[in-house]
């Protein structure tokens, strides 16, 4: 091979797999705790659970430092806007895990003030479930995508339809009559 | 709603009783605002009195009766109320606005509540008196409507700046949004 | 280079180039001299000129969505104005869509560090208005559970509060002992949180087999906790720089202001409704209100450490009296019969299928029913028109009131002083914006 010379502690591999390596494993949130569900998403980073075991404790507190954002919580039509915002500050590549079902769905909150699921708001790529999540089902989102991260290709993550490929927003503002787009900023 | 209908005085008898005025703050303020109903509700004392006066009757009772804190205002919309409790002296109209007091050195409490009709939804704010009535004032006017006579900064707390309407009013639509599934063949 | 090699002998020594930095302040004096200082970027802005600054609603220290304007002399805060509604859930519409069954789903939303204690007040005003009375076993499993409740809540506050004011290693430990409470909770009544376990007329369970050891262990270890707490922080100069004089709020500002809990206590006023106006068994418990006299952020910080060691007794109390008899009071009209009950009983099914469709009709009225929550006084007004659903929930949010003192605390403080302010006033937004 050509490779004998060469000392023992020298590995080889693809390129790809060294990117995906190193993206899983220094995942780092951004601080975007809305509701009930931060409280659990601090359980999960504290000592118990101890999210550091996956490369993640550091939860930063500028988007741009940041690479995943945990929507941990239901999204008010006040916050959509501030959200969308936060999750274009951040740089690609970046994830988003929706977490809880309010944030999935709008939960048990189907009236004027709750955004029905953060997919109309920003692309999700994980869906956890509960209200609120246990920190245990949180890990099982996180690896998840960790686990998304690893099979996935490196230069193009998401299909070009799917879960919130078309973010541009639509959110009624009154029953069966729809408002002019509320979001300043989102792209289609 | 149910004007001097009997079944609504029937049902009253039951659950308010007027009572020869336990509560002396009651009868003072009875005695010094003509016009105002003392009643006691589930062992609670309520005074219902005229919108114009409200703030007089707060200045009173903080200044001659101790009454400390204002613990609470809000407001209520009795639009589809199926039915009322009828108050003798008292006319019903569609909003209520109902200002909670405690006195820390009495140990007692005692709730304004003044009638406010859907065509001039207007009360005296109490702010002046209480700051701490200044965001719950806030909230009414966003949540109903109700403008606060002399209240410094009346502008929507809850909502955004932008929104159209007042939610808690009955007419205002809970503005559900249908639940839809992936592969629904409905259309949205 | 002859210049340059001689510069390279004549370099002064390590030792001499310290000193030779030294000034007369001291040796690691770090403050460049004023002829040193460039000042570029055009003219100098006047000393009367402000500058406004937006914190949140994403921000780290502000507890979820709270957003705070700031009005900034230099690094002194002139005027902070807190915006809210980033988390407005219109729970008080959804609460009139939903029976009065289904309500403590919605309340127990709100406070999500208080679940507990705001289905017991959204419970105990529709019982004033059933005119019901509850068992006694279901009053005093009300009243253990509402202060372990307490303990969680003013633990995740010892956590939250040391990571905002930098004292990081808090969050761990305070997370460790909430964690304890948390699973008992979880034992008990299933959930971690939003539990949905104190229903009208009683409770949604008994209390499962085992749960006096279990609940004796998190007492000891909690206390222990909080003996530990007090050692790390209580005596630390770096807290107590930190936080002593920090904030202050006098009785006549606070009681102005609408504020309850710890921050009326903390400006020397005994007032805790346990005490003052007595519900459940409160009355029958031994406990103290903690009260302290500065008013600054550290005494709203101790009087929360050791409300957890009065809770800590209230809880071992329920332990010991637990009174037998029955967790929710036998009216078929109210409480949902009994599994077994539904598969031998026809009616016992119907009574099941019409509370839980339909729910059960509440006698026209209005009522104003308030409890002392882990952040002040945390009320509910509930107005019925005799149908299955309330005309208004309106929930007092404690926080919604205590946020407003926070005008009143901020002037005049630096901005690292405001970031451990709003953490003192513990505001959970979920209960301000509702």
């Amino acid at each position: 091979m050509g490779l004998e010379a060469v000392p023992h502690n020298f590995l080889t591999g693809r390129l790809e797999d060294l990117v995906k390596w190193a993206r899983r494993n220094s995942m780092w949130p951004a601080t975007f705790g809305l509701a009930c569900c931060a409280i659990e998403m601090m359980a999960t980073g504290a000592a118990h659970y101890d999210q550091a075991r996956f490369g993640m404790e550091v939860f930063r507190a500028s988007p741009r430092q940041a690479d995943l954002m945990i929507v941990a919580g239901r999204v008010s039509q006040k916050m959509a806007p501030v959200l969308r915002q936060v999750y274009d500050q951040m740089v690609e590549p970046k994830w988003v895990i929706s977490m809880g079902v309010c944030a999935s769905s709008g939960g048990m909150f189907n009236n004027y003030a709750i955004v029905q699921g953060v997919d109309q708001v920003v692309p999700v790529d994980v869906y956890v479930p509960g209200c609120p999540p246990g920190p245990e089902t949180l890990l099982h989102g996180i690896l998840t995508l960790h686990e998304m991260v690893r099979t996935g290709e490196i230069m193009k993550r998401r299909r070009a339809q799917g879960a919130g490929a078309g973010a541009g927003v639509q959110i009624d503002q009154v029953d069966g009559i729809p408002s002019p787009v509320r979001l300043i900023g989102t792209q289609a | 709603m149910s004007d001097e209908s009997p079944q609504g005085d029937a049902d009253a008898a039951e659950t308010v009783e007027e009572i020869a005025i336990a509560d002396p703050v009651a009868a003072a303020v009875v005695e010094g605002f003509p016009g105002s109903v003392a009643v006691e509700s589930h062992g609670q004392s309520v005074v219902y009195v005229d919108r114009g006066v409200l703030a007089e009757v707060t200045k009173r009772l903080r200044d001659a009766e101790r009454f400390t804190q204002c613990t609470d205002v809000t407001a209520v919309d009795h639009a589809a109320d199926v039915e009322r409790v009828e108050i003798p002296g008292v006319v019903r109209e569609r909003f209520e606005v109902v200002v909670n007091l405690l006195s820390h050195p009495r140990n007692a409490r005692i709730r304004l509540i003044c009638q406010v009709p859907e065509d001039d939804p207007t009360v005296p704010s109490v702010t002046p008196l209480f700051p701490g009535a200044n965001f719950p004032e806030r909230e009414a006017y966003d949540m109903f409507g109700i403008t606060f006579d002399g209240h410094p900064d009346l502008a929507r707390i809850l909502m955004p700046d932008d929104w159209d309407g007042h939610p808690l009013r009955k007419d205002d639509p809970i503005a559900r949004i249908p639940v839809t599934f992936k592969g629904d063949p409905a259309p949205r | 280079m002859s210049e340059s090699m001689s510069d390279v002998i004549n370099e002064p020594t390590a030792e001499e180039a310290r000193l030779g930095r030294q000034t007369d302040e001291g040796a690691q004096e770090l403050r460049p001299r004023q002829h040193e200082v460039v000042m570029t970027g055009g003219v100098w802005p006047d000393d009367d000129e402000t500058m406004i600054i937006n914190m949140g609603p994403q921000h780290p220290s502000t507890h979820g969505v709270l957003r705070i304007m700031m009005e900034l002399d230099g690094e002194t805060v002139l005027q902070a104005k807190p915006v809210i509604g980033y988390l407005h859930t219109g729970m008080e519409k959804t609460g009139e869509q939903l029976t009065y069954v289904q309500g403590a789903t919605n309340v127990t939303r709100m406070d999500y560090l208080n679940c507990l204690g705001n289905e017991l007040v959204y419970a105990l005003a529709v019982e004033n208005l059933l005119d019901t009375e509850v068992p006694e076993r279901a009053v005093w499993m009300r009243m253990m559970l509402v202060e372990l409740q307490r303990m969680a809540s003013h633990l995740l506050f010892q956590a939250t509060n040391g990571m905002d004011i930098g004292a990081l290693s808090m969050m761990i430990y305070g997370w460790r002992e909430r964690e304890q409470v948390l699973r008992l909770l979880e034992m008990i009544t299933g959930l971690r949180m939003n539990h949905n376990f104190i229903r009208v007329g009683g409770l949604a369970a008994d209390l499962p087999d085992g749960w006096q050891q279990a609940t004796l262990d998190v007492c000891d270890n909690v206390e222990a906790g909080v003996a530990e707490y007090e050692t790390l922080l209580c005596e630390n100069p770096i807290w107590q720089e930190r936080t002593q004089g920090v904030g202050v709020i006098t009785t006549e500002q606070a009681l102005a202001l609408g504020a309850t809990g710890p921050i009326l206590r903390s400006t020397g006023f005994p007032w805790d409704l346990r005490k003052a106006q007595p519900y459940l068994a409160y009355d029958d418990v031994d406990f103290e209100v903690i009260y302290t006299g500065n008013g600054d952020v550290y005494d709203r910080f101790l009087i929360r450490l050791f409300e957890i060691l009065e809770s800590v007794k209230i809880v071992r109390q329920c332990v010991a009296r637990m009174p037998g008899g029955d967790y929710r009071v036998q009216d078929r009209k109210i409480t949902p019969p009994p599994r077994g009950r539904i598969d031998e009983s026809m009616e016992a099914l119907i009574h099941h299928f019409k509370l839980f469709t339909e729910g059960f009709k509440v006698p026209a009225g209005e009522t104003y029913v308030a409890i002392e929550s882990p952040r002040g006084e945390v009320g509910c007004y509930l107005v019925s028109d005799g149908t299955g659903k309330p005309v208004r929930l309106h929930v007092r949010g404690p926080s919604f009131y205590n946020l407003q003192s926070v005008e009143a605390m901020v002037p005049g403080s630096m901005v690292a002083d405001a970031v451990a302010i709003i953490s003192s006033v513990d505001p959970v937004m979920g209960e301000v914006d509702r």
